[in-house]
């Protein structure tokens, strides 16, 4: 039988658990309000807000923010177009070659980062292009582009084939059916993995590291402050507004896919 | 009378598999066409051949007159009841009807007005704003008849629409679909594996078993005159009667069927030329209209035999299960079949 209460034993483990993975989150949390600026006692002396102020008059700041911004928009948009494209290729048809075309496909999310980031750094160099934003958002596409191929061909597998071919019988051709039934039967789908994919993009470090040349991502700027003692407050008011970007689309694209179900097939 | 849809020779092959097997058929236009048959008997792949989703693998598909390989789904004028009715989720009704419309251009006032009346017409008026997943099952049902039906197509396909419905739904549903294309006049071509749906709507059925047809007839002579066993056997109930037991009894080596209903227990009169046999009654079944007995004559052959309880009195029951019976029949009864394999 199911009882509705764990035992304590197990109940204290999953919290120690919890606290374990959340704990050094929450003292950036709650560090970021600290009043001193060096050294930390705890419990904190006071709270304040005053380190917002302070990391958002500063141009270093806002500029790697902007950065950051920019490419998780560039990386997303590229990934929903040919994340879509390549899904919509491959979910289907059978041909030569097509299990190795989806494994090539998925690949950059398995690879460590740091081979992503070697491989497309000296590609870059030997085809002569200078690292920059252009760069970065070709590193970020990489793997985004997985997620979004991964969410969409999830979904087409789910939307039931008889709702393509119900459309083409009423006499839609092969545009007007991807525009009127494939697409808003998608739009979920492309939603949550487009999220997911900004989400990877904004906080992604490694690949970011290889290709970036010159310029500075938040997480960048983030890794450089670590040397830098005395912005340590605003180091955490900036990590609290990473995870608050990259954690809310995160769970968005989950609700949004929960109930994915409901939409397909319903003919059933 | 010209023809709707014209199969000659046509196959279907997937891999190793003869879904479709040089079946030939002509459909006359304004005729409600049954394809019966058994799961994977080949019926609706035969219907996605006329609807276009399938391409033949040899032969030729004609639809009124004009061949139709390479012909996309989209560009013939006919339209589909899909088995699941595959009703766009995310549109509401009006939307989902109106949509053949729709893609074809028609003005929205147009359409909208149109995709009403279709609605009208299978006693859906004013459902238009809801959703599919708000219908019940003879909702979308009807649905998805009237988003066929509004592009006017000349030949309507109707893959087992009836099979998801309960009994009685289904029943009402029989009826009004045969008075839609009485009173429209479109070409009917419905796949269906109940045979007495098949036999109670069509003008014609076409008998399929393993990618091949085994007759096509009219619903009367395919169940007096069943060619084959297997058609003696899946449309209705009959006793296929084989070898040296059908050459004493038909006189000819040829298997014979014979229905249940036509069999009379106890001695025919001195004078009859009916076909008298005898054996041990083995069961007897009250249905309410029928009473249904089993018997197994001397030669092992099962006998079904059905005698309707077509007296309003309670009629004294002259049998016990047990006992030796006699049975007989008219010589005419017995319809020779070709010697092929049962069902």
């Amino acid at each position: 039988m199911h009882s509705d209460k764990a035992p304590w034993g197990l109940r204290l483990a999953a919290w120690g658990g919890l606290l374990f993975l959340h704990f050094p989150i929450l003292i950036i949390l709650l560090y970021a309000f600290n009043t001193e600026d060096a050294a930390f006692s705890f419990p904190p002396r006071g709270l304040t807000l005053k380190w917002f102020t302070v990391a958002l008059a500063r141009p270093d700041v806002l500029d790697a923010i902007s950065l950051s911004l920019q490419v998780a928009c560039l990386a997303t948009l590229i990934a929903l177009v040919l994340g879509t494209l390549a899904s919509a290729a491959l979910y289907r048809r059978s041909f030569l070659g097509k299990e190795s075309l989806s494994l090539v496909l998925i690949l950059p999310i398995a690879l460590p980062g740091i081979i992503t980031g070697i491989a497309l750094l000296s590609a870059f160099r030997s085809l002569g292009i200078e690292p920059g934003v252009f760069t970065i958002v070709v590193g970020h596409a990489t793997f985004c582009v997985v997620i979004v191929y991964n969410n969409v061909i999830a979904r087409l597998r789910r939307t039931s084939q008889s709702l393509i071919e119900a459309s083409m019988d009423l006499g839609a051709d092969g545009w007007q059916t991807f525009r009127y039934i494939i697409l808003p039967n998608l739009g979920s789908a492309l939603l949550a993995g487009g999220m997911l994919a900004f989400a990877l993009s904004f906080d992604e470090i490694i690949v970011t590291t290889f290709t970036a040349g010159h310029e500075r991502t938040l997480p960048i700027w983030l890794l450089n402050q670590l040397s830098r003692p005395r912005d340590v407050p605003v180091t955490n008011v900036v990590a609290m507004l990473v995870m608050l970007v990259t954690m809310l689309p995160i769970l968005g694209a989950y609700y949004l896919t929960r109930g994915g179900d409901a939409v397909a097939g319903s003919g059933k | 009378m010209p023809l709707a849809v014209q199969f000659t020779q046509v196959s279907r092959t997937f891999g190793e598999v003869k879904a479709v097997d040089q079946v030939s058929i002509d459909i006359a236009e304004g005729e409600f066409f049954s394809l019966l048959g058994p799961s994977g008997s080949g019926k609706t792949t035969c219907l996605r051949l006329i609807a276009g989703f399938e391409q033949p693998s040899s032969g030729s598909i004609r639809i009124h007159g004009l061949e139709a390989a390479g012909v996309p789904p989209y560009q013939r004028d006919v339209n589909t009841v899909f088995q699941d009715y595959a009703l766009f989720p995310h549109m509401n009704v009006l939307d989902n009807v109106a949509y053949g419309l729709k893609v074809k251009g028609t003005p929205k006032a147009e359409r909208h007005s149109r995709a009403e009346n279709a609605l009208a017409m299978v006693a859906l008026a004013g459902y238009g704003a809801r959703k599919p997943a708000q219908l019940s099952g003879g909702q979308r049902q009807r649905v998805a008849l009237a988003r066929a039906l509004v592009n006017r197509p000349r030949v309507l396909l109707l893959d087992e629409p009836l099979g998801a419905l309960d009994l009685k739904l289904r029943e009402q549903m029989q009826v009004e679909l045969k008075n839609l294309q009485r009173q429209l006049g479109i070409t009917f071509v419905f796949v269906t594996h109940d045979q007495t749906e098949a036999l109670s709507m069509s003008d014609r059925v076409a008998v399929f078993n393993r990618g091949r047809i085994e007759q096509v007839d009219t619903p009367r002579n395919l169940y007096l005159n069943p060619a084959t066993p297997f058609v003696a056997s899946f449309v209705g109930t009959s006793n296929v009667v084989r070898g040296a037991l059908a050459e004493a009894l038909s006189g000819s080596p040829a298997p014979f069927s014979i229905r249940p209903e036509h069999i009379r227990l106890g001695a025919a009169g001195p004078d009859s030329r009916h076909v008298q046999v005898e054996g041990l009654l083995r069961d007897i079944q009250y249905q309410g209209s029928a009473t249904r007995f089993e018997v197994q004559l001397d030669s092992g052959q099962l006998l079904a035999v059905s005698q309707a309880n077509d007296s309003w009195q309670a009629m004294p029951q002259a049998w016990q299960p047990g006992q030796r019976v006699q049975a007989h029949w008219p010589q005419e009864a017995m319809t020779q079949l070709q010697d092929t394999e049962a069902y």
